[in-house]
């Protein structure tokens, strides 16, 4: 049973920060996730930036430019997680487009992304349909392999996505692009209860969500939540990394606490 | 003389929409509902009979199908063999676009969607698609790299007084692969009500297949034509690839025949720089809007920025079926570069007074450059659009 697994053994909320490898400086990213995971995060997210991150809003393509800029490379981000798990012991996972692991051999990926620590995978232009043949190789090194399932997405097609995905499914709240959003779309709700009727396994909810406020509100509907641009945000604003990072370690513990009711 | 077999029993793409290793669907779960509900009505629209009379109603009547196959007298003697010239340049618009566009924006129609978006690099699929909304009195937005805007701005106005709206896209290289991103951004945002009209055989399943398709009627009538006047075939076909639609809406319909294929790539300032486009010379494979095919990329498998002469052959990718036909070898893929290009832009239009558009080109800057191979045979070169769109850029590059 790997970190994931185990995790919804407890019977808790996750929340779910991203943190985009190697931004704003490469260095930095294991005292980001120490920092949030000191916070109230339940599992991390590390993006592996792509040069078209078509799945992203402004906020996260900026950071990832920023990133390949200053050269975070595949090799760079498995340092940078081992250096991060040698400290914790929460979940962590790489989020990451499909061509930068294609090119790097899947085999060799999937590899290299267990020897690091890593436990899991989410690649988001990669659908089912496609994922076959990553889906083995992930479950020779015993990690999860989570697939999305969008508002978009027919009943029929919700089940066989749970049931594809290895450990947990990661829902996207909205149709559109990663990014904070004001309001919570009146259909969540109904969508969320949808898969809920449709799996048995547990599911986070993404994109958009930026607020305790919003973490309170899915809360009841979801096994977790998962913020990124809000954090991300922060970086891009503050020029002081020690500030921003204070700032987003408040932010964590606030969802945190929302999340499990007592924020 | 003939350097390609035919390819027996060529049925591609396969219910994946894949070509081989290449095609299928790389996008967010957001597109698949949407990506599968287009498949299902293209697939009824393709057997339908009222659907393809209309489709080839407004070819006819709108765009100005058939195009003729010019028999190119003085150009031909120059070269030392038999050039035939595909006169796409005479469509409405003015280039191959708006076969592909009539045809997608008819299936919009079907399936109710008012709200088109696109992405253009060139500026012709731009037009052609703002062209089309105007004729049906639909919502168009257009997206186009920041650094075509400008190098395209004729293109620009046009669609603006069409009634669409251009949205310059500022993120990346400026150009038409970050345009394609945006444009996938918003689809993905306004699915519901929006239909996506692709503008080259790329993108995920069904697109590749379907805009080859649309296109298939260049070649389809290239062939009657060509038989009608030769009682027989071609020995070679000759066409520039960017995406792709040009030259496989000419190469399709002679797939399972031994004619000879060329596509012809941007080199750019050459192939040993890192300025080209020469996507099947240079790249390798890897996953781009919603596609595996051929990708410029570097070692670690990031988007590598291409450069050509011309905004529509600016582009990192190609159309799987592209990266199929070269691994099978049926078709050969070479490159000429922004020089050539030029030599073969003056050559056209002072052999034979037709002003290419820059992409068409570069073909005709290998059929110069490789003359001999052709000595004695008939070529049809696709002569994909017309240079008007173009006058800016070879005025800063020619000097009369």
């Amino acid at each position: 049973m790997n970190r994931i697994a185990s995790f919804w053994k407890k019977g808790k909320k996750a929340l779910v920060p991203f943190v985009t490898a190697g931004f704003p400086k490469r260095d930095f990213t294991p005292e980001i996730v120490w920092g949030l995971a000191d916070s109230g995060a339940d599992m991390v997210e590390l993006g592996i930036p792509f040069s078209d991150p078509l799945a992203d809003g402004p906020t996260i393509q900026a950071s990832s430019q920023i990133a390949l800029q200053r050269g975070a490379r595949l090799v760079d981000i498995f340092r940078m997680a081992e250096k991060t798990r040698a400290k914790i012991d929460i979940p962590l996972l790489l989020m990451g487009y499909y061509n930068p692991l294609f090119v790097y051999g899947l085999d060799k990926f999937c590899k290299d992304t267990s020897n690091a620590g890593v436990d899991g995978l989410i690649v988001p232009d990669l659908p089912m349909e496609e994922g076959a043949e990553l889906s083995k190789t992930c479950r020779r090194q015993n990690l999860s392999l989570v697939y999305l399932i969008a508002p978009t997405t027919p009943p029929e097609r919700i089940s066989k996505i749970a049931s594809a995905s290895s450990d947990f499914s990661y829902c996207v709240s909205v149709t559109g692009v990663t990014g904070e959003r004001k309001n919570m779309s009146a259909e969540l709700k109904d969508f969320l209860l949808s898969v809920r009727m449709r799996t048995k396994k547990p599911f986070v909810v993404g994109f958009g969500i930026s607020t305790p406020e919003q973490a309170r509100q899915v809360a009841p509907h979801a096994d977790g939540v998962a913020v990124g641009s809000a954090l991300i945000k922060m970086f891009l604003e503050e020029k002081n990394q020690n500030t921003a990072l204070r700032r987003a370690c408040s932010l964590v513990a606030q969802m945190a606490g929302s999340l499990n009711g007592t924020g | 003389m003939k350097s390609a077999s035919a390819v027996k029993n060529y049925r591609r793409p396969d219910a994946r929409g894949h070509f081989g290793p290449y095609g299928g669907r790389f996008v967010p779960e957001t597109l698949m509902s949407a990506l599968f509900e287009l498949e299902k009505e293209y697939a009824k629209a393709r057997n339908d009979s009222q659907f393809q009379a209309e489709w080839k109603r407004v070819l006819t009547d709108y765009a100005g199908r058939p195009s003729p196959l010019f028999f190119a007298e003085r150009a031909s003697k120059e070269l030392g063999f038999r050039l035939f010239l595909k006169r796409e340049d005479l469509n409405h618009t003015g280039a191959h676009k708006i076969n592909n566009v009539l045809g997608q924006v008819l299936l919009a129609l079907r399936m109710g969607k008012k709200r088109i978006i696109a992405e253009t690099g060139a500026g012709q699929h731009g037009l052609a698609t703002a062209t089309v909304c105007a004729k049906y009195g639909l919502e168009c937005i257009v997206y186009m790299g920041e650094e075509d805007v400008h190098r395209q701005s004729a293109n620009v106005y046009k669609m603006q007084l069409l009634g669409a709206k251009v949205v310059p896209v500022t993120s990346g290289s400026k150009t038409l692969k970050d345009a394609i991103n945006e444009t996938l951004r918003d689809w993905v945002t306004n699915v519901r009500t929006t239909f996506y009209v692709v503008g080259s055989v790329v993108g995920p399943h069904p697109y590749p297949m379907m805009v080859r398709d649309f296109q298939s009627i260049i070649g389809k009538e290239a062939k009657s034509q060509f038989f009608q006047r030769q009682k027989r075939l071609p020995d070679y076909l000759v066409a520039c690839v960017g995406g792709g639609s040009n030259a496989i809406g000419l190469f399709y319909p002679f797939l399972k025949t031994k004619v000879a294929m060329i596509g012809v790539e941007a080199a750019g300032l050459g192939l040993s720089t890192n300025r080209h486009s020469a996507t099947l010379t240079k790249g390798r494979p890897g996953v781009l809007h919603g596609s595996k095919s051929y990708l410029l990329q570097d070692s670690s498998g990031q988007v590598s920025p291409p450069h050509s002469i011309s905004a529509g052959l600016d582009y990192p990718g190609v159309g799987p079926e592209h990266s199929f036909l070269k691994d099978s070898g049926r078709v050969e893929y070479v490159a000429v570069t922004d020089k050539k290009a030029l030599e073969g832009f003056c050559f056209l239009s002072q052999t034979e007074g037709i002003i290419p558009a820059l992409e068409p080109a570069h073909a005709i800057g290998y059929l110069l450059k490789a003359r001999r191979r052709f000595a004695g045979c008939s070529v049809i070169f696709g002569l994909s659009g017309r240079g008007d769109k173009d006058m800016g850029i070879i005025q800063e590059h020619l000097k009369l």
